[in-house]
């Protein structure tokens, strides 16, 4: 089986990293090129690049740092943010990116999510789910979470959402678990291993991890990849240790 | 003569792929052009996607004749390698049949979801590859090729299925060496001095 994927995700804004807490008051974290050479020297096996201004402003990823990153790093990198388009997604990926996630654009055209499929191939498409539990106890999907003003819930179902997308060329998701972002008290779980039954394609956990041991949680509920930002920011958790106490746990993971 | 030349069809992962050996020091020269990629010393075929799309893409640039005539070390990776048998379970089109044996599908099974995304470890590895047993490489892919007599390195994902063929001066890779870390970037090397 593959490796237990440990994911940084480098959120971006007016091209630096930034990072906030709830999707809300981002403060920058530094260059985006010093920092994925950073990552994946330490031994991440992935790094996601969020735009996370990118949708709310009606504008897409500046692919001139796309381009820079791709020369630097020899690990696979995806790359979201207002990829709206074959034209725009060819354009990242021609820059060098390995995969495109796509969000709000696919949740307002979701035959968005098959042509990226039909152009690219499945394993190029990751779909990025934000999802919160409602007071009903219910998944559901917010959109535009780069700014708190336009944030909205979109009245889809997580799950509902989760298995068109997978039916229409998603080869991955990435699920955001909206309640447990940015305060670093565990992935969300339950919503993880729903989606994780739900779906046969992989599933990789973000928001929320604070700990050691919450990554190991999320593999045991079936996640492939496991996302984080602040912990890795800000060297709570050293990308080496964690693999080390994976490693003690029984995960295969990779040096 | 082009030293190295990177097949560019207007698609697919090409420019991680050149980023890929210009890290390791070398020089590809992006091209669709059939007379420098005959007569190119190395070849590298790169593929994500669709291997109907690609091979009908190869087929318009005129490389299908001249891919399958090289005689030099030629490279395709990921979908490129699935190029080099006779067929796929994903096209109806005959693939270019340098390898014998068709590709198919990777089937999901609880925990085990395709595509087959991350890093996964290498088995049954054969000397001069620059990689070695149990070494994690880099995939991304939903098809996997045949067992053809031609195996240098398999790895293993519901089924074992070859990660590495050599066949004469032909050389497919399933994974990615360019997003491969260490280890693919030395079986670039090797590649570059077989």
């Amino acid at each position: 089986m593959p490796a237990a994927r440990i994911i940084p995700c480098l959120d971006v804004a007016n091209g630096v990293v930034v990072k906030g807490v709830q999707f809300r008051d981002h403060r920058v974290i530094g260059d985006i090129v010093e920092n994925a050479q950073r990552y994946a020297d330490e031994g991440a096996d992935e790094l996601v690049f969020y735009d996370i201004t990118a949708s709310a402003d009606g504008r897409s990823v500046d692919v001139d740092w796309v381009h820079k990153v791709a020369r630097v790093i020899d690990i696979p990198f995806s790359v979201a943010g207002g990829i709206d388009s074959v034209d725009k997604a060819a354009a990242v990926l021609g820059a060098g990116a390995d995969k495109v996630s796509v969000n709000s654009p696919a949740l307002a055209d979701p035959e968005l999510i098959t042509r990226l499929a039909d152009a690219f191939g499945r394993q190029c498409v990751v779909l990025g789910l934000d999802s919160f539990t409602d007071e009903q106890g219910v998944l559901r999907v917010k959109a535009l979470t780069g700014r708190p003003d336009k944030t909205m819930d979109v009245g889809r179902e997580t799950i509902d959402w989760a298995r068109e997308a997978v039916a229409r060329g998603a080869g991955e998701i990435v699920l955001n678990a909206m309640n447990n972002d940015g305060v670093r008290q565990g992935y969300d779980l339950v919503q993880l291993e729903a989606l994780c039954a739900a779906v046969d394609v992989p599933v990789i956990a973000s928001g929320g991890a604070g700990t050691p041991e919450h990554f190991a949680q999320a593999f045991a509920v079936g996640c492939s990849g496991a996302l984080a930002a602040s912990v890795f920011h800000d060297q709570r958790i050293a990308i080496g240790d964690l693999k080390d106490y994976l490693d003690q746990q029984g995960l295969e993971v990779r040096r | 003569m082009t030293s190295l030349a990177l097949i560019d069809l207007g698609y697919g992962n090409v420019e991680s792929v050149r980023l890929g050996f210009e890290r390791i020091g070398a020089a590809p020269v992006r091209t669709d052009d059939p007379d420098v990629i005959a007569r190119a010393e190395r070849v590298i075929l790169p593929g994500v996607g669709h291997a109907g799309y690609a091979r009908e893409r190869v087929e318009a640039a005129g490389l299908a004749e001249v891919l399958r005539a090289r005689t030099r070390p030629t490279l395709g990776i990921c979908v490129g390698m699935q190029l080099l048998f006779e067929g796929s379970e994903e096209t109806d089109r005959p693939l270019l049949g340098v390898l014998p044996g068709r590709v198919t599908s990777l089937e999901p099974a609880p925990g085990r979801p395709v595509p087959h995304m991350g890093w996964t470890r290498l088995h049954d590895v054969e000397e001069g590859l620059g990689v070695h047993e149990g070494e994690h490489v880099y995939f991304a892919h939903s098809y996997a090729c045949p067992g053809s007599g031609a195996d240098a390195a398999c790895a293993t994902y519901g089924r074992s299925f070859p990660v590495i063929v050599r066949k004469g001066p032909f050389w497919g890779a399933q994974f990615h060496p360019e997003r491969s870390a260490a280890p693919g970037a030395a079986f670039l090397k090797a590649f570059l001095s077989s």
